[in-house]
C-alpha cells in the first residue's frame, strides 16, 4: 500500500520535472514569464513529491513493511531503530531516492532564493536542474525502484549490511557526501544557465555559483574526512586512506572544486580564466556523476557497490550526454569570453593561483588515471590489475608538498605585482615556521624526505596564514583602538570569504600534519596473549584482561578487554570486538581506539580461542591521528565562515576591507548571491 | 614566435611531460591479479614482483602457529598450486576450501610471501551456507562468561 502510493508519487514527479523542463524551455524561448513560473513551480512540486516518497520509505522501514522490496532487502525485525532509519541510504535504491531528495532540496532552495532575479540565468538553471532531476526520476521509476511490491510478504528481512550498521558514522558520512556531491549540481546548473542565457559574458552570475560551490565544497570536505574516520574506526586495518577507487571517487570532484574556489577569485579580480572556470564547474559535476557511477554500478567491488544491474548503463549514457553537451556549449561560448585583465607580474597572487590550479588539476588527472586504469586494462586487454598505493604515493607526494607550500605563499602575495621589498617582507619570516617544524620532524625521527618536507611546509604555511590574521588585527587595533577580540571578529566579519579561506587553510595544514605524522611514525605488532600477558608497541603496554562473549538481539559479540598499563597502573581499557551477524558468514571486526591529543592506540581483535584461554590482538600506535579529524572540522569551519551571509555594515573598516570589483549589478540580487 | 604560440608550446610540453610521468608510474606500479596457474606459467618473470594471487585454500594445508603467528597454506585453482607464507592471524572465518586473495611476492624458493590476506566474499553478503556454522566458534564463550 505504502509502496504503490510512494511509487505513484515518484511517477508523478517524473512527469512534473519533464513538464517543467519543457515548459521552462518554451517559456524562455517564447518570452512567456508565466510558463517560466510553471517551471519554477515544477521544481518545488518535484521536491514535495520526492519528500513524500522519502517519508513513505522511512515509514515503511520503521514499520517493517516487508511488502516494499527495499525494506525486504535491508530491513530486519532485530535491527535497532536508529540503524533502521539510516538504512535509507544503506543500499542502492534507497541511496538513489535520498540523492533525488537532496537534489530536490538544493534546487528548491537555490531557485526560490533567486526567483526574482531578472534575465534568463535562473530560468535556464532551473531547466538544467530539472533535467538532472529527470535522470534520477527515471532511475527511481525503473531500474532503481525501491517500491516494488513483494509477494508473499516475508515476516522478517536480512537487515542492513553488517558493515554499515556497525558504527554511528554511518549516519554522518553518507548524507554529508550526498550534500557535497549533489550540491555541485547547482554551480553546474548556473554555468549552464549562464551559457544558455548569454550572461556568461558578464561576471555577475559567478557570485551565485561560487557561494553554492563553497557550500557543497564544505559538505564534501566534511564527508571525505568522515569517510576516512569511518574506515579507520570500522574496517580494522588501522588506516584511513588506501587510494581505494571509492575514496578516489569522492576526492576527484573535491580537487576540481578546490581549484575553482581559488581560480574564481582570479576571474573576479582580474577578469581572467573565464573559460577555465566554466570547464572546472562542468568537470566537477561530471566527476560527481562519474563517482556515483563507479560506486553504484557494481563495476568496482567494495562496500559501496551494492548490486550489479543495468543501472551502470543509465549512468554511462547520462555522463556521455552531459560531456558532449557541455563541450559543445563551452566551445560555443568561448569566443564571447573576453579576458579583461592580463598577468602583470610573475610575483603575484594570481600566479600562485595559476600554479595552485595546475597542481590540483594534475592531481585530479593522476588520481583519475590510477582509478580508471584497471577498468580500461580489463576492458581492452582482458587482464586484471590493480594500481597500488606506490603509484599514488610516488605521483602525488610532490604535488601535495608543492600545494602545501603554496597555501603559505598565496595569502602572502598581493594581487597585481609585488616589489622585491614586499616579497622579502612577506615571504622570508614564515621560513622561521618551516625551520621549527622541519627540525621537530627530524628530532622525532622522520627520515623520509617527503615527510620532513611536508612538516617544514606546514610550518611555513601555518606561519604565513596566521600572520595575515595578525597583520589585519594589528592594523585594526592601531586604527580603531579596538581590543584584540573585537579586532579579530571585525576583521573576519569584514571579509568573511578571505579570512574563512585562511581558516580552511589552517584546517588543511592540520590534516596534512596528522597524515604525515601518523604515516611516518606508525608502529604495530600482533601477538597471541593469554589473560595477564601484555604487548608493547613504541613504549605503550597493554595487557589482556579477559576474553568474553555476549548475545545481543541482532548479533553475538566477542570481545577482548585490554588494559593500558603505565607504571604498573591501569590508565585506560579498550574492548576490541568481533560482531557475528546471523546473516553473515564472516564476523565484522570492531576495533577500539584510545585517542589523546598526541595520538591513538588502536586495538583490533584478530583471533580468539573458543574457551577464552587466549586471543590474538593487534596494537597499532599512530601519533596525531585525531588531528586529522580536528583539522577536518577546522576546514568546515572555514567554509561556514566564508559562506555566511554578510552582516549589515555597521562600521566601515578602514584597512580590512578589500575593494570589491565594481561590477554593475543589473538588478538587486537576493541573499543567495552574496558571499 | 608570438606570445600565444609560446603559451601553447609550454602547455604542450607540460602535458606531454605529465603524461610521460603518469605512464612510467603506471608501468612500474601495476599489480597483476593472477591465479596460481597464471603465476606459475610466468616462470622466472613471476618471481619477486608484487602480485595479487587469487584461488581456493587447499583443505588440509592450513598451519597456524599461535605463538609465532606464522601462517601457511596452499592456494589452488585446480590446475596449479602455490604455497603461501604469511605472518599474522588468519581471519576468523578462514576456512579450507574458501576463496582468498593474497598480496605479496612469489620468491625464487617457490614460496609466496604474502603481506596481506583478504578473504574473498561477494558483496552480496549471504546467510551462512549449510556447513558454515559461525556460532560454533563463539557459543562456548557466550555461555561461559559475562562482559
Amino acid at each position: 500500500m505504502t509502496g504503490m502510493f510512494a511509487h505513484d508519487a515518484l511517477l508523478v514527479s517524473l512527469f512534473a520535472v519533464l513538464f517543467g523542463a519543457v515548459i521552462g524551455t518554451l517559456g524562455i524561448r517564447g518570452h512567456r514569464q508565466d510558463w517560466v513560473q510553471l517551471a519554477f513551480g515544477s521544481v518545488y512540486a518535484n521536491f514535495v513529491l520526492v519528500t513524500i516518497a522519502t517519508l513513505a520509505m522511512i515509514y515503511a522501514l520503521v514499520t517493517h513493511d516487508y511488502s516494499v522490496s527495499y525494506v525486504a532487502q535491508v530491513g530486519s525485525n532485530e535491527t535497532p531503530l536508529f540503524y533502521t532509519v539510516i538504512s535509507l541510504w544503506g543500499a542502492l535504491e534507497g541511496s538513489i531516492l535520498f540523492w533525488a531528495w537532496v537534489l530536490g532540496a538544493y534546487s528548491t532552495a537555490v531557485i526560490w532564493i533567486n526567483r526574482k532575479r531578472a534575465g534568463n540565468l535562473v530560468p535556464w538553471a532551473a531547466v538544467t536542474l530539472l533535467v538532472v532531476a529527470l535522470f534520477f526520476a527515471i532511475l527511481l521509476v525503473w531500474p532503481a525502484n525501491p517500491f516494488h511490491s513483494v509477494f508473499p510478504v516475508p515476516s522478517d528481512g536480512p537487515g542492513p549490511n553488517p558493515l554499515l550498521q556497525n558504527h554511528i558514522l554511518m549516519a554522518v558520512h553518507p548524507p554529508l557526501l550526498y550534500l557535497g556531491y549533489v550540491g555541485m549540481s547547482v554551480p553546474f546548473a548556473f554555468a549552464a544557465g549562464a551559457m544558455f542565457s548569454g550572461e556568461v559574458a558578464s561576471d555577475d552570475w559567478i557570485r551565485i555559483s561560487r557561494t553554492w560551490t563553497m557550500i557543497a565544497w564544505g559538505f564534501l570536505s566534511a564527508a571525505i574526512i568522515a569517510g576516512m574516520w569511518w574506515s579507520y574506526e570500522v574496517l580494522g586495518w588501522g588506516g584511513y586512506w588506501a587510494w581505494d577507487p571509492v575514496e578516489n571517487a569522492s576526492f576527484l570532484p573535491w580537487l576540481t572544486a578546490t581549484a575553482y574556489l581559488h581560480s574564481v577569485m582570479v576571474q573576479e579580480r582580474r577578469g581572467m580564466l573565464k573559460l577555465w572556470n566554466l570547464n572546472l564547474m562542468v568537470g566537477t559535476f561530471v566527476l560527481t556523476i562519474l563517482g556515483t557511477f563507479l560506486t553504484r554500478s557494481g563495476i568496482l567491488s567494495s562496500v559501496h557497490a551494492f548490486t550489479t544491474g543495468t543501472i551502470g548503463y543509465y549512468f554511462l549514457t547520462f555522463i556521455g550526454i552531459v560531456l558532449v553537451w557541455a563541450l559543445a556549449m563551452v566551445g560555443g561560448v568561448s569566443d564571447k569570453l573576453k579576458t579583461r585583465g592580463h598577468l602583470e607580474s610573475v610575483t603575484s597572487r594570481e600566479t600562485v593561483f595559476l600554479f595552485n590550479n595546475l597542481f590540483l588539476t594534475a592531481f585530479m588527472f593522476t588520481v583519475l588515471v590510477g582509478t580508471l586504469f584497471p577498468l580500461v586494462a580489463e576492458a581492452l586487454r582482458g587482464v586484471k590489475v590493480t594500481v597500488g598505493q606506490p603509484f599514488f604515493d610516488k605521483m602525488t607526494l610532490p604535488l601535495i608538498s608543492a600545494l602545501i607550500f603554496l597555501v603559505g605563499v598565496g595569502p602572502a602575495l598581493p594581487w597585481g605585482s609585488a616589489s622585491r621589498d614586499v616579497l622579502k617582507r612577506k615571504l622570508l619570516p614564515p621560513i622561521a615556521g618551516a625551520v621549527v617544524m622541519g627540525a621537530i620532524g627530524l628530532a622525532v625521527g622522520a627520515r623520509n624526505p617527503y615527510a620532513v618536507l611536508i612538516f617544514a611546509f606546514v610550518g611555513y604555511s601555518a606561519f604565513a596564514n596566521l600572520r595575515e590574521y595578525w597583520i589585519g588585527m594589528k592594523a585594526r587595533h592601531a586604527a580603531h583602538g579596538e581590543n584584540w577580540g573585537l579586532a579579530l571578529t571585525r576583521l573576519v566579519g569584514g571579509n568573511r570569504r578571505r579570512y574563512g579561506g585562511y581558516v580552511a587553510h589552517l584546517g588543511v595544514l592540520l590534516v596534512a600534519l596528522g597524515i604525515a605524522a601518523s604515516q611516518s611514525f606508525r608502529r604495530e605488532r600482533e601477538a597471541t596473549l593469554e589473560p595477564g600477558q601484555s604487548i608493547t608497541v613504541s613504549g605503550h603496554t597493554a595487557r589482556l584482561k579477559e576474553v568474553w562473549g555476549r548475545q545481543e538481539p541482532q548479533r553475538a559479540v566477542i570481545g577482548a578487554t585490554m588494559e593500558v598499563v603505565e607504571n604498573g597502573k591501569v590508565v585506560a581499557t579498550a574492548d576490541p570486538r568481533m560482531n557475528f551477524y546471523p546473516t553473515q558468514s564472516a564476523p565484522v571486526p570492531t576495533p577500539q581506539v584510545i585517542s589523546s591529543i598526541s595520538g591513538d592506540l588502536y586495538f583490533n581483535l584478530m583471533a580468539f580461542d573458543q574457551n577464552g584461554s587466549h586471543a590474538t590482538v593487534k596494537l597499532i600506535v599512530q601519533p596525531l591521528v585525531p588531528w586529522i579529524w580536528f583539522g577536518g572540522g577546522v576546514v568546515v569551519l572555514g567554509a561556514i565562515i566564508g559562506v555566511f551571509p554578510k552582516r549589515k555594515r555597521r562600521t566601515v573598516p578602514a584597512t580590512a576591507r578589500q575593494p570589491v570589483p565594481a561590477v554593475p549589478l543589473p538588478l538587486p540580487t537576493t541573499g543567495g548571491g552574496e558571499a | 614566435m608570438s606570445k600565444r604560440n609560446w603559451a601553447i608550446l609550454v602547455a604542450v610540453v607540460l602535458v606531454a611531460t605529465f603524461g610521460w610521468l603518469l605512464y612510467g608510474g603506471l608501468n612500474k606500479n601495476v599489480v597483476f591479479f593472477l591465479t596460481p596457474k597464471e603465476l606459475l606459467a610466468k616462470g622466472a618473470d613471476g618471481y619477486d614482483v608484487p602480485v595479487r594471487l587469487g584461488g581456493m585454500v587447499v583443505p588440509g594445508t592450513v598451519q597456524w602457529d599461535e605463538k609465532t603467528l606464522h601462517l601457511q597454506f596452499k592456494v589452488t585453482d585446480d590446475s596449479g598450486t602455490v604455497l603461501v607464507h604469511e605472518t599474522g592471524a588468519p581471519p576468523q572465518m578462514f576456512q579450507p576450501g574458501m576463496g582468498v586473495v593474497v598480496e605479496g611476492k612469489f620468491g625464487r624458493d617457490n614460496v609466496f610471501q604474502a603481506t596481506n590476506l583478504m578473504v574473498k566474499h561477494s558483496n552480496e553478503y549471504h546467510p551462512p551456507k549449510p556447513g558454515e556454522k559461525p556460532e560454533e566458534m563463539y557459543k562456548t564463550l557466550i555461555k561461559g562468561s559475562t562482559p
